[in-house]
């Protein structure tokens, strides 16, 4: 009776507490809104983000253009969400890629140990010696800019990550009993890996993953600002900042604008990713 | 073997593969050097002869080595565009870049270091509030972002500083200094956040300590006690970031030397890949890559002359 009562309470002190904050609802808020403009943009009536009007040039924001026109006359608003569906693009899909494979390496290092270990860390202390926007440059730059290129550079970049909290969370969990138990009664390491020790890894690489979308989005952004990442008429926050930049004496708003979507974008990730992160793991929430 | 040679070895091995990678990423990624340098009118034959006069027609590993050898001694060949040697020209531009991320560091650690000072001397308080809010504000500022919107201030809205453009030393410090400004806040501003953060939390670890509890009991004034007594042992995981920033510190001069224009050896990245220069883009990347791989060493030799402890558990591990 009274272990039972001892055990509730340890589990009542482990349990993540789920702080449910109504500061929440601005940043959620705002994603749901960003997200369902990306997917609905062909639908709602946008002007083609492309089309020039040159005499329509650096309009400030009008009830006609309700964000401006940029300095091709392109409509500032049907662009900002166009972009939101670049950035959500690459975001969402580099980090998946980069979780497939650093997550596969980082599992088997940290199940296996020994050589495997060593390798996987030799190999992680590689990509992790160059500073990640040069490799991501560099990778680019070779590979030729595509939507596909940029998401491909930036998921190879997220792979150290993904495989380093595969890796420490698979050492935690592999000598639990249950783990042990599996394999007395003989199963095999794909089947121990998959369906005991995968399951365990799949919140901390969801928390993760959303850290992740917005560390790929600012990358995706400062790529396209240097002119290599999504090539130009595709509209990309990143490329719409470097154009304003050229115009920020006359037409400010042009850099403004997307500069401040997407920063609303990138703080509403990461309070999101925190919150996550405070529920899925309590003890690293003080950090 | 001693922990020391170990590290010393490892360090060999990572900077081997490193610049065998940047070779490999350079050279096997598609984009034909002679192709480029004759451009889509050449015969056949034309790029075939180039192919071999640059020795393109050896095996890449052997390519490679040659390569090695001469980057060892100094030389990492001349750039396609103008016949300058690389060497030359990252050295030139290195000061730039240095100086851009020392005033940045500087800038972000007079932040960091006063703040968290501040913010652990009330957890909870005021002040720790309102810094964790602004320190979770600027994280979500890309650098790219922060850089155009403090052009707009400082040079557009008040015209206090200028917007672009490198004045060297030679031409007089204070303008040096001006112009360096607006591309150091803009690396600094950001720095700060994640410094603060390590900096106050292995602070508030310290602050338990029994021997900060007999500094109080001796009556010590609380500015004493923090910063005579709690900086110094708090400092480790500060060290440690520096050395792991600097990757992110680097990519950021890419971007903030593009912004303000100066000509920095990001700025000579770029321009290299613009102008697909294969040798001074493969020269360059190797460089810093190096570059960045010998400081986070020197970090961690520096954490361990610090921290005794650092060299044991390493060492069992």
């Amino acid at each position: 009776m009274s272990a039972s009562a001892a055990k509730g309470a340890v589990v009542a002190a482990t349990r993540p507490r789920r702080r449910w904050h109504w500061a929440l609802a601005l940043p959620l808020g705002w994603l749901l809104l960003v997200v369902f403009l990306a997917i609905t943009a062909d639908w709602i009536g946008l002007p083609d983000p492309s089309a020039q009007e040159l005499i329509l040039r650096r309009k400030p924001p009008s009830a006609e253009f309700l964000l401006g026109t940029d300095n091709l006359g392109r409509d500032m608003l049907s662009r900002v969400i166009y972009g939101a569906r670049t950035s959500l693009i690459v975001g969402i899909c580099a980090p998946i890629l980069g979780f497939l494979i650093g997550g596969a390496i980082g599992m088997s290092a940290g199940y296996f140990r020994g050589k495997v270990d060593m390798l996987a860390v030799g190999f992680i202390d590689i990509l992790l010696a160059f500073p990640s926007l040069v490799l991501a440059l560099t990778f680019t730059a070779y590979l030729g800019q595509s939507l596909f290129n940029v998401t491909l550079a930036l998921g190879i970049l997220s792979i150290p990550a993904a495989a380093r909290v595969a890796r420490a969370n698979t050492l935690a969990w592999a000598n639990r009993d249950f783990v042990l138990a599996a394999r007395t009664v003989g199963a095999s390491d794909w089947r121990i890996l998959t369906r005991e020790i995968l399951p365990n890894l799949l919140p901390p690489m969801f928390a993760f993953w959303l850290v992740a979308i917005s560390v790929i989005i600012v990358a995706e952004g400062a790529l396209s600002f240097l002119g290599l990442g999504i090539p130009a008429p595709q509209p990309s926050w990143g490329g719409m900042i470097a154009d304003g930049r050229e115009a920020l004496d006359v037409a400010p708003y042009t850099a403004l604008i997307p500069a401040a979507v997407m920063f609303a974008t990138v703080l509403s990730l990461n309070f999101v990713g925190d919150m996550v992160r405070n529920m899925v793991d309590p003890r690293r929430s003080a950090l | 073997m001693p922990w020391l040679a170990r590290q010393m070895v490892r360090l060999v091995v990572v900077l081997f593969c490193v610049t065998l990678l940047t070779y490999m990423i350079v050279n096997i990624l598609p984009g034909d050097v002679a192709i480029v340098i004759l451009g889509s009118l050449a015969t056949p034959e034309d790029i075939a002869g180039l192919r071999a006069d640059l020795g393109l027609d050896r095996p890449m590993l052997v390519r490679y080595f040659d390569w090695l050898g001469s980057a060892l001694s100094g030389d990492l060949g001349r750039s396609y565009r103008n016949g300058e040697p690389v060497v030359q020209a990252i050295l030139d531009r290195l000061p730039v870049s240095l100086q851009l991320m020392v005033m940045a560091q500087v800038i972000a650690l007079g932040i960091a270091i006063p703040v968290a000072l501040l913010s652990v001397r009330r957890p909870g308080g005021i002040f720790d509030r309102i810094s964790a809010s602004a320190a979770f504000g600027f994280l979500a500022m890309p650098n790219f972002m922060l850089g155009i919107v403090l052009i707009y201030l400082f040079s557009v809205t008040f015209d206090l500083l200028p917007a672009t453009g490198f004045t060297p030393m030679s031409e007089g410090l204070w303008d040096n200094f001006e112009s360096m400004i607006l591309p150091s806040l803009t690396l600094g501003l950001i720095e700060w956040t994640v410094l603060m953060r390590v900096l106050r939390s292995d602070l508030l670890t310290t602050l338990k300590e029994d021997f900060i509890l007999l500094a109080r009991a001796k009556g010590l004034p609380q500015w004493r006690v923090l910063l005579q007594h709690a900086l110094r042992p708090s400092s480790f995981t500060l060290i440690t970031i520096l050395g792991l920033n600097i990757g992110g510190l680097i990519g950021g001069a890419v971007i903030v030397e593009q912004i303000f224009a100066l000509p920095g050896v990001g700025r000579l990245l770029l321009g290299g890949i613009f102008n697909r220069d294969l040798i001074l883009v493969q020269g360059t990347v190797a460089f810093i890559a190096v570059g960045f791989v010998v400081i986070n060493f020197l970090v961690d030799m520096l954490y361990a002359v610090l921290d005794p402890r650092v060299r044991h558990v390493r060492f069992r591990s």
